[in-house]
C-alpha cells in the first residue's frame, strides 16, 4: 500500500500538517501570556477585582492551549530530522544554532516559570508571580523571535558560505545570518498577527457573554465588559498597524523574492509600463500561465508595491516555469489573509464609534460580528503561512535547495502511514482540547471565579494542584488558592 | 590534551559531553514522570491518582524540554547524525512524538471532564508507557548499529531495520527503568498506603532493573566486535568493571534504604546513581562513536564557527537553566496533599 506515491510530496503535506496546527496553539499563547501578564499587573496595582477574575478565566484555557502547543512542538523539532534529513544535514551548521538558542533562552524560560505563574501564586508571593507571568511572556516572544529567524533565513539566506565536499552551508556571519533581510518584517508582521488573534478571541469571547446577559435580561458583568473592551481598543489600535507592517514585509519580499509577490498578485504577464492591476479576482491557470475571468483594478497593485504608477512591474513570465511557486495557493490565501485584515480594522472602527456614542457594551449587532470575528484571525494566521511557505516553492533554502532534493530516504508508505497517524492523533486530542477550551469559555467569568483546578463537572471537586501544601501547613502558612 | 586513544580534547568532545549531559537530565527527568505514568495502571482509585499526577504537574512541562534540547542540540552540534539517525528510528521516534502528544495533554484534559477522564488516564498510562518502549527500542537500534550511505550522507537501510530482538528487549529494559525511578519519586512525594505500596513496588523493580541492566551488558558485546574489544581490554575494561560494581553497591543500597532504613528522599537518589552509572556504561560502549561503529563524533560534528557561537550561549544559559528548574522544583517541595483543593 502507498508504495506509487511520492514520499515528497508525502513529507510535504505532513510538514504542513504539522506545523500548521502547532503554529495555531503559539499563535494563541503569544498574545494571551502577555494578556495574562497584564491582567496580573493590572490586579496588583489597581486592587480591582475584575482583573483577577479575568486573569483566573483566562489562565486555564492558556494553561490547556499551552499543553497542546508543547506537545505539539515537540513534534517539530523532530520533523527536520525524520522526513527532511538532507536539508538538516546541509542546514544544520546555520540554522542548528539559533535553534539551540530557542531552546535555552525561550522554551526553559517558559516551562520554567509556567508552573510557578500557573500554581504558584501564594507560594512565592505577588512580586515573584508577577516576574513569573513576565518570565513566560517573555519567553514566548523569545521563541518567536529565534524561530522566526530560523525561517527568515529560508527565505532570505545570508552570512553563509556552502562547502563544497559536503554540500553544508557553514556559516560565515552570525549576526548577517540571525538579522537577514526579511527577518525583522517576519517577526514584526508574525508577532502583530499573534497579538491580534488573541485580541480577536477575546473580544469574540467577551461579546458572546454580553449578548448572553443581554438575552437573559441580566447586566454583564465588569470582567465582561472590561474583557470587550481591552479587545476593542487592540483591534483599534493594532489591526491598521498590522496592514502598514504587512505592506512593508510584502515590498521586501518583492525585493527578495520577487515570484512569490508575482504570485501573491496574480501576475502572470509582466507591465514594462508600469500601472499593473491589483486582481481582486481570479482563477489561476498554470497550465496557460494566465489568469482566467479576471477582475481587478486597472494601477492599483503599482500603487502598492511601488508607490507609484510608471515603475515597471515583471511577471511570471519572466520566471521559468521550474522555478515557479503553485500560484493558485498563493494568490487565494494571500486574498484570504487580506480580506480578514480589513475585516478586522473595519469592526475596531467600527467599536470605536460604538464606545464614543456610548453604546459599546449596548450594541448586539456591534457583538454579533465581534462574536463571528472570533476566530478570525486563526484563519488570517494560517493563510499568511501559507502564502509565505508556499510562495517559497520550489525551494526549502529559496534559490539553493530544492524542496525535490531535502527530503529523506524514505520509503513512501513510512510517511505515508506517519501521515495518517498524525491526521488521525491530531484531529481526536486536540478536537477534544479545542472542546474543552470552548466549553470552559461558554461560562462567563465570575466574581468567585474558581481556581486553575477546581472547574470539573458534576458533584466532585478535584484536588487542585497544590504542590508541597502539607509542608506549608506545618510551617503554618496559608494554602495555596492562587493559579 | 590528549584522552583515550590519541585524541584531543576539542569543542566537538565538549559538545559531545553537553548533550550526553542533556540527554541523560532528560531521562531521569521525563523518566520518573513517565515511570508514573506506568504506574498509575497499578492505582485506579481516583485520590491516588490525582496525588500522583499533581506530584509532577508543575514541572513535567520543564523535564520535556530537555528532550527538545537534546533533540535540537543534535541537530545543532551533530547534523549529520541527526540526519542519519532519526530517519533511521523513524518508526520509534515518531511513536515517542505521538504517544507524548497524548500524556502530554492528559495532564491538562483530565481535570477537564468527568465522564472521559477515565478515557485521558488511559491516554496517560498507554502514552507514557510507549513512549518509554520507543525511547528504550530507539536506544536498541542505535547500539546494534545503523547503516550509512557514506556518499550520500544519508541513512542507508529500510524503515523497519530498527526491529530486532535486542532493540525491543532495550524497550522493556527502559520501561522497568523508568517504573522505578517513577516508584522512589512517589516514595518521596507522597504519604500513608500509597507510598507503602510504592515501597514494595520500588524493591521489586529495583530487582528487574538490576537484571535487564545486567542481561542488557551481557548481550552488548556480541552485538559488534567492537563492544567486546571494548568491555574486555585496555581501559575499557576497567571502565565496565567498575560500573558494574557501582551498579551493585547503589542496588545493595537503595534494597536496604527501602526495606531497612525506610528513607523517604534517599531511594530517588540512588536510582538516579543506577542510571547515571549505566549511562556512563553506555558512554564507554559507544566512545568516540556518535552512530555506533559507523560515525564518529568529529565525523558529524557541525563547523568550528557553529560550535563556538553555541557554545557562549550554552555556556551562559545552562547554568541559568539549571538555577531556575531547581528553584521550580524547590517551591514545589515535599509531600503532595490529598486533601488539598477541598475547599
Amino acid at each position: 500500500m502507498f508504495a506509487d506515491l511520492d514520499a515528497v510530496f508525502l513529507a510535504r503535506i505532513q510538514f504542513a500538517f504539522t506545523v500548521s496546527f502547532h503554529f495555531l496553539f503559539p499563535a494563541f499563547t503569544i498574545g494571551l501570556a502577555s494578556y495574562l501578564a497584564v491582567l496580573n499587573g493590572l490586579w496588583l496595582w489597581t486592587r480591582e477585582h475584575r482583573y483577577l477574575e479575568l486573569f483566573r478565566y483566562w489562565v486555564k484555557v492558556f494553561a490547556l492551549a499551552f499543553a497542546m502547543g508543547v506537545v505539539s512542538g515537540i513534534v517539530m523539532s523532530y520533523q527536520f530530522g525524520t522526513n527532511w534529513s538532507v536539508f538538516a544535514d546541509r542546514a544544520g551548521p546555520v540554522i542548528g544554532a539559533p535553534m539551540a538558542y530557542e531552546v535555552l533562552s525561550a522554551f526553559f524560560l517558559e516551562a520554567g516559570f509556567l508552573g510557578i505563574m500557573l500554581f504558584g501564586r501564594e507560594r512565592v508571593g505577588p512580586a515573584l508571580h508577577m516576574a513569573a507571568c513576565l518570565a513566560v511572556a517573555g519567553g514566548t516572544v523569545l521563541s518567536a523571535f529565534w524561530i522566526l529567524s530560523v525561517n527568515s533565513w529560508m527565505h532570505t539566506p545570508a552570512g553563509y558560505t556552502i562547502d563544497e565536499a559536503t554540500g553544508q552551508f557553514l556559516p560565515e556571519d552570525w549576526w548577517a545570518i540571525i538579522f537577514n533581510p526579511s527577518f525583522p518584517y517576519r517577526l514584526a508582521h508574525t508577532v502583530t498577527a499573534a497579538y491580534l488573534t488573541t485580541a480577536f478571541i477575546i473580544g469574540g469571547v467577551g461579546a458572546w457573554h454580553l449578548l448572553r446577559a443581554r438575552r437573559r435580561g441580566e447586566s454583564p458583568s465588569a470582567a465582561t465588559r472590561t474583557m470587550f473592551s481591552m479587545a476593542m481598543w487592540m483591534a483599534v489600535v493594532v489591526a491598521p498597524v498590522q496592514l502598514l507592517l504587512g505592506d512593508l514585509h510584502g515590498i521586501n519580499t518583492l525585493h527578495h523574492q520577487p515570484a512569490k509577490v508575482m504570485a501573491m498578485e496574480g501576475h502572470y504577464e509582466s507591465h514594462p509600463e508600469g500601472c499593473a492591476p491589483l486582481y481582486l479576482f481570479g482563477l489561476p491557470n498554470d497550465a496557460e500561465q494566465r489568469l482566467d475571468y479576471a477582475v481587478g483594478i486597472p494601477c492599483l497593485s503599482n500603487l502598492i508595491l511601488k508607490h507609484d504608477f510608471t515603475s515597471p512591474l515583471p511577471g511570471l513570465d519572466t520566471i521559468p516555469d521550474e522555478d515557479q511557486p503553485p500560484v493558485a495557493v498563493v494568490f487565494w490565501s494571500f486574498r484570504v489573509m487580506v480580506g480578514i485584515g480589513l475585516l478586522m480594522i473595519a469592526l475596531g472602527v467600527w467599536a470605536l464609534w460604538a464606545r464614543w456614542r456610548k453604546r459599546l457594551y449596548d450594541s448586539p449587532a456591534l457583538h454579533r460580528a465581534a462574536v463571528a470575528m472570533g476566530p478570525s484571525g486563526l484563519v488570517a494566521v494560517l493563510a499568511g503561512w501559507i502564502t509565505t511557505e508556499v510562495g517559497r516553492q520550489p525551494f526549502t533554502i529559496h534559490g539553493l535547495l530544492r524542496t525535490a532534493e531535502s527530503a529523506s530516504p524514505l520509503a513512501a508508505p513510512a510517511v505515508a502511514w506517519s501521515l495518517i497517524a498524525f491526521v488521525v492523533i491530531y484531529f481526536a486530542v486536540f478536537g477534544a482540547g479545542t472542546y474543552y477550551i470552548l466549553r470552559l469559555l461558554s461560562r462567563p467569568p465570575k466574581p468567585d471565579e474558581p481556581r486553575l483546578k477546581d472547574v470539573v463537572e458534576g458533584p466532585l471537586r478535584t484536588a487542585g494542584i497544590t504542590p508541597a501544601p502539607l509542608e506549608a501547613a506545618r510551617q503554618g502558612r496559608p494554602q495555596p488558592t492562587g493559579g | 590534551m590528549p584522552i583515550a586513544e590519541g585524541v584531543s580534547f576539542d569543542l566537538t568532545v565538549i559538545w559531545a559531553f553537553l548533550i550526553a549531559f542533556a540527554v541523560f537530565v532528560y531521562v531521569v527527568l521525563d523518566g520518573f514522570d513517565l515511570g508514573l505514568g506506568v504506574l498509575f495502571a497499578a492505582e485506579p482509585a481516583r485520590e491516588d491518582r490525582d496525588v500522583m499526577m499533581n506530584s509532577v504537574a508543575p514541572v513535567w512541562d520543564g523535564n520535556e524540554t530537555w528532550l527538545v534540547l537534546g533533540g535540537g542540540g543534535l541537530f545543532a552540534a551533530f547534523p549529520l547524525a541527526y540526519a542519519v539517525v532519526l530517519p533511521a528510528l523513524y518508526v520509534p521516534i515518531l511513536a515517542m512524538l505521538l504517544a507524548l502528544v497524548f500524556r502530554g495533554v492528559a495532564f491538562e484534559f483530565r481535570w477537564r471532564t468527568e465522564r472521559w477522564r477515565r478515557v485521558w488516564d488511559l491516554a496517560f498510562i498507554g502514552g507514557s508507557a510507549l513512549a518509554a518502549f520507543s525511547q528504550g527500542v530507539a536506544l536498541g537500534a542505535l547500539l546494534e548499529g545503523i547503516t550509512v550511505d557514506p556518499a550520500a550522507r544519508a541513512y542507508g537501510g529500510g524503515w523497519w531495520d530498527w526491529l530486532t530482538p535486542f532493540s525491543l528487549f532495550v524497550g522493556v529494559a527502559v520501561v522497568v527503568g523508568y517504573m522505578l525511578l517513577g516508584a522512589t519519586w512517589l516514595v518521596m512525594k507522597t504519604a500513608g498506603p500509597l507510598q507503602e505500596r510504592m515501597r514494595t513496588r520500588a524493591r521489586w523493580l529495583g530487582l528487574l532493573t538490576v537484571g535487564f541492566i545486567g542481561a542488557v551488558s551481557l548481550w552488548t558485546p556480541f552485538l559488534q566486535e567492537g563492544y567486546y574489544a571494548r568491555w574486555f581490554s585496555g581501559w575499557g575494561l576497567a571502565a565496565a568493571g567498575a560500573v558494574a560494581v557501582a551498579v551493585l553497591v547503589l542496588a545493595g543500597l537503595m534494597e536496604r534504604s527501602l526495606a531497612v532504613h525506610r528513607h523517604e528522599y534517599r531511594p530517588f537518589l540512588l536510582a538516579l546513581g543506577l542510571f547515571a552509572v549505566c549511562f556512563a556504561g553506555l558512554g564507554v560502549a559507544m566512545w568516540p562513536y556518535v552512530i555506533p561503529r559507523s560515525v564518529t563524533i568529529w565525523e558529524a560534528a557541525a563547523p568550528e564557527a557553529s560550535q563556538i557561537f553555541m557554545l557562549v550561549g550554552a555556556a551562559v544559559l545552562i547554568p541559568v537553566i539549571l538555577a531556575y528548574t531547581a528553584y521550580a522544583y524547590w517551591v514545589f517541595r515535599g509531600k503532595v496533599d490529598p486533601q488539598a483543593g477541598y475547599h
